[in-house]
């Protein structure tokens, strides 16, 4: 090595220079619970049972979600539609207790694949949270259900009509 | 003595042979042979008398009528009530001109049949969606609306959807021939017959559960199991009771220790053998009342056998016979004894292995 190299200051000084040039350059980090980042148009992420145009819940218990799960996530217990209770559910047969364990959910996306009423679908702007509890683990129909003032739309122009729904194409919200 | 002993005929069957007794149908014929060749049926239904031909969804060509006089038969005839002859050969799955009918029928079948299968609690065990499931097509082309009848209560144990029916007839033999009198018919001619009771007489009979078990689609179901669960979430398990009306052989449905629904054993045409009574199907719903003998069979490829796994499982072994093709051998030749790696000893290695020739 040369004097001037075994005084190391040229490699110190191109370590600051590199150092300082990523003052200057634009961050990759987010601050994550304040700021979030988009997670694209397909993402699957927190699942939610749609209601329809008018507000009708589109679950009709039909079990093909929990079929089609590889995880054996969900589980259902189906219930006869009352009298007057036409506004509330879509079909004769309504999902009384409509539970997914978060911890078994892998997100593959099967259920919403399965689902002829275009009832259950995973959000793809919002995911699961973090949870702490056990008890926060079982995600019921009270936490699955879409509210009314948070409406859930995506836009999918690749949607098609099912045979079981074919006037709703899944863009519609 | 060779005059008493009855001559076998021979028939053949998507090119398989196989001898049957005379007078045997077709469709018997091709169903000793299995499950590759032998037609669905929608209507038929072996132990009910004068049962068949009326659906038309076991038609199949016949390429040669007899020994005697091979000639083909003229057009596809219906395989349940057609006697089978000496030297006929059959063609069913083999003959596009079956497969293209068998789709017409699916279509027809289903020009009046609503699309409620996420609701019906038949689905999982419907014929009518085995049939268009394994012979139509995805798509319908029927744009005008289905038909609609007033609702009639048939008591408590029943439940009669009428959009649902398909006019089989098999609800009505069963009647005639399993009960002493039947109050229940086909009403009406054409687009507008209908099952019905005259005079909206509610069935109350020891044996009338099992037209639930006879209809091939959803048109009469089990209301003490109404939205209960979804046939394949629930577990069959065979079991008999001492029963003074009936033979007490029954099929018990669980969901997890409840038992939620009992049917008749069904074989592996979907046929209750022996009928059963309303008290054993409606009213023995406990498992102290049953002995139980053990799970149904179930085929692998029915959807009831989903997401159940059983000791005596078989999984298939195309998996590991194609991990034990395409195996090497990796020779690892480094001194791996200054690691203080645990080595498996050779056979125990082998025996985690795949063979090839299974």
């Amino acid at each position: 090595m040369t004097l001037a190299e075994r005084m190391y200051l040229p490699a110190i000084l191109g370590g600051l220079g590199i150092t300082i040039r990523h003052f200057f350059m634009k961050k990759p980090t987010i601050q994550y619970p304040e700021v979030k980042r988009y997670l694209g148009p397909i993402f699957r992420g927190h699942h939610v049972l749609k209601r329809d145009e008018q507000g009708r819940e589109r679950c009709t218990a039909c079990g093909l979600c929990a079929v089609a799960c590889p995880a054996e996530a969900i589980s259902m217990v189906a219930a006869e539609r009352k009298k007057g209770e036409e506004a509330l559910y879509r079909e004769e047969k309504y999902a009384a207790v409509y539970e997914i364990n978060m911890l078994r959910c892998i997100f593959c996306g099967l259920c919403e694949e399965a689902c002829p009423k275009q009832a259950v679908y995973l959000r793809h702007d919002r995911m699961v949270p973090v949870f702490t509890e056990r008890d926060q683990v079982i995600y019921g129909k009270d936490r699955l259900v879409e509210k009314l003032d948070d409406r859930y739309i995506r836009n999918n122009p690749d949607a098609q009509a099912t045979p079981t729904e074919p006037t709703l194409s899944r863009s519609v919200g | 003595m060779v005059d008493n002993q009855i001559q076998l005929i021979k028939v053949t069957v998507d090119g398989i042979e196989v001898e049957v007794e005379p007078g045997t149908t077709i469709l018997q014929a091709a169903r000793k042979i299995g499950p590759e060749v032998a037609p669905p049926a929608m209507c038929y239904y072996q132990p009910l008398k004068g049962s068949g031909g009326k659906c038309r969804a076991c038609l199949v060509r016949v390429a040669a009528g007899s020994a005697k006089d091979p000639r083909p038969m003229p057009k596809l005839v219906a395989s349940c009530i057609t006697p089978a002859q000496d030297g006929m050969v059959v063609e069913n799955f083999s003959s596009p001109q079956v497969l293209d009918a068998r789709k017409g029928v699916v279509e027809f079948l289903l020009l009046n049949h609503p699309l409620d299968c996420p609701i019906c609690d038949q689905a999982g065990e419907c014929d009518l969606q085995n049939f268009a499931f394994e012979h139509g097509t995805s798509a319908t082309r029927y744009e005008e609306d289905r038909r609609t009848f007033e609702k009639h209560d048939l008591g408590p144990y029943i439940q009669l959807h009428m959009t649902r029916c398909i006019l089989c007839y098999r609800c009505v033999h069963t009647a005639d021939q399993i009960t002493d009198k039947r109050v229940h018919g086909v009403l009406g001619r054409g687009d507008a017959a209908e099952i019905g009771t005259y005079i909206e007489k509610a069935i109350d009979n020891d044996f009338s559960g099992n037209v639930i078990d006879v209809c091939p689609v959803g048109a009469l179901t089990d209301k003490t199991y109404r939205f209960k669960n979804r046939v394949w979430f629930t577990k069959p398990v065979d079991a008999h009771r001492d029963c003074p009306t009936c033979s007490g052989k029954v099929s018990l449905w669980y969901r997890g220790s409840e038992v939620i629904r009992v049917t008749a054993r069904k074989n592996e045409w979907g046929e209750a053998q022996e009928f059963i009574c309303n008290t054993c199907r409606f009213e023995k719903k406990e498992t102290a009342d049953w002995v139980i003998e053990g799970p149904t069979k179930i085929s692998r490829s029915s959807v009831i056998s989903a997401n159940k796994y059983r000791a005596d499982l078989q999984k298939p072994s195309f998996g590991d016979r194609v991990a034990a093709a395409e195996y090497k051998p990796i020779d690892d030749k480094r001194d791996t004894s200054q690691l203080g790696i645990q080595q498996l000893p050779p056979e125990r290695f082998a025996k985690t292995l795949p063979s090839a020739k299974e």
